[in-house]
């Protein structure tokens, strides 16, 4: 009982419950409930997509979007991998305040590429 | 505790444990049940309405309390459509992408001081301090909210959906390095990410006081990650009729519904470990087992209010707003609370 996995079996207990909690709901409502209670009426216009009651606009909506959204996702990337390797240092910073002026230059490496996106207009969502 | 335990022949730890995981698991879904009743019923009271009173138990209307069994039922019984053009698998698989991690949530955070009996610590939080995962624990299983939601919009193959869906990723992700920022600066202070110790840590003063700037930061962020308004835009009624939810009907809509609100339970408790003190009670040190339960309960409740409240108080933003607001504003601002507190603490030696 000594393992480095120990602490965490509860946790493991409480992702089974929450499974088995989640799967069976989806089960008695899905499968089970069906077959007594539920009506079952599937027809054309009820299983087409919802476009606000008009006939479908075009077919798939899995089409090309924004690229904005990429654009955003990858901004994040790069400021997020900062902000994790700023979360072991900030832990340790208390007993260890010489590194002040480490972490000033990095924060500046980050200040600069955060200004250069800005100037060049990456955080503009209109255009 | 020891008598408790030895009725039920388990030993005292298989004991606790037990009681930690149904706390953990039946409290906030709990808690989360009844908002669904207290966002109506709240809704109704800052709009001058009555709000839901029809639903009753042999007669007795309960200020309406049955209609969450009532809406429960209901749900129950009500058609399960899944689209012909939506990918099947997925589309049942979205609901509990969104239940499982909203459960999680809680795992780490303590709900209670750990109290003493019969020789053994027992501490008041799912997984004991120094798991070493602490509060990046919560972060990252709320970080993966965002696939529930991204699963139902891209399985459901509707145009709502698909714009719902995308919505949602970008604002979760904008939003997250602001309030990784300002959670950053608490480790910082604190010394530790464990949230035991930073509740150690808020003795005498609440991390609401010297965090002030963070906080504010923090509290928005949570709108955004809960998809709560004046951030909903994942399901902006007004814009894209209901977002990645258009297609969802039934049980599958339910339980994205109530993961919706574990998650602002979720976030309440995050509110108050982080900045109000956990369990702590002003100007008692130690308030022992059940005053402190009783302390966090009213303090994350509270805050499950103020989430009702800001919705039906503040109107939506634009999306662009939003966008504007996470970048430009929430981060320079969590940066300079992150800069003010290194200095200050630099400055102190």
């Amino acid at each position: 009982m000594s393992s480095p996995a120990t602490p965490f079996i509860p946790l493991l207990i409480l992702l089974l419950l929450a499974l088995a909690v989640g799967i069976g709901i989806l089960w008695v409502s899905g499968w089970l409930l069906p077959r007594f209670l539920k009506p079952s009426n599937p027809q054309q216009a009820k299983l087409t997509p919802y476009e606000c009651g008009v006939p479908l606009f075009q077919g798939s909506a899995r089409q090309r979007y924004g690229v904005k959204f990429y654009l955003v996702a990858m901004l994040f990337i790069l400021f997020d991998v900062e902000a994790a390797f700023l979360l072991p240092w900030a832990v340790q910073f208390k007993s260890n305040l010489a590194t002040f002026w480490v972490m000033i230059a990095f924060v500046a490496t980050l200040l600069v590429g955060y200004v250069y996106v800005w100037g060049k207009g990456a955080l503009e969502w209109e255009r | 505790m020891d008598t408790l335990s030895a009725l039920l022949h388990l030993s005292p730890e298989t004991f606790w444990m037990i009681v930690k995981i149904l706390v953990v698991f039946a409290g906030p879904l709990t808690i989360a049940a009844l908002l669904t009743w207290v966002e109506r019923r709240g809704s109704a009271m800052i709009q001058d309405r009555i709000g839901p009173n029809r639903a009753a138990i042999f007669g007795f209307r309960l200020i309406g309390l049955p209609q969450i069994a009532a809406d429960g039922i209901k749900a129950f019984l009500k058609e399960d459509l899944v689209p012909a053009e939506a990918n099947k698998v997925l589309f049942w698989l979205a609901p509990l992408l969104a239940f499982i991690p909203a459960v999680l949530g809680m795992a780490v955070i303590p709900f209670g001081q750990s109290f003493e009996s019969g020789g053994h610590t027992y501490h008041m939080s799912l997984l004991d301090p120094g798991n070493g995962m602490g509060m990046l624990f919560p972060m990252a299983i709320g970080a993966m909210a965002v696939y529930g939601v991204l699963v139902a919009a891209w399985s459901s193959n509707n145009k709502w959906s698909i714009l719902g869906g995308m919505r949602a990723s970008a604002q979760m992700v904008s939003d997250e390095l602001s309030m990784s920022l300002a959670v950053i600066a608490i480790f910082m202070t604190a010394g530790a990410y464990d949230p035991h110790d930073l509740i150690q840590a808020q003795y005498g003063l609440w991390n609401v006081v010297p965090h002030f700037l963070g906080f504010l930061v923090f509290f928005t962020c949570m709108f955004a990650e809960t998809n709560r308004l004046p951030f909903d835009f994942a399901e902006g009624e007004s814009e894209i009729v209901a977002g990645f939810l258009t297609e969802y009907g039934s049980m599958k809509f339910a339980l994205i519904y109530l993961s919706e609100y574990i998650h602002l339970v979720v976030a309440s408790a995050l509110i108050v470990t982080l900045y109000f003190g956990g369990w702590r009670v002003p100007f008692v040190a130690n308030p022992g087992p059940w005053l402190s339960v009783a302390s966090f309960l009213a303090k994350t409740l509270f805050f499950c209010w103020v989430f009702v409240w800001v919705r039906w108080t503040v109107p939506r933003f634009r999306y662009d707003q939003l966008m504007k607001m996470g970048w430009k504003v929430l981060l320079p601002l969590s940066l300079i609370n992150f800069l003010f507190h290194a200095f200050l603490m630099f400055r102190r030696g």
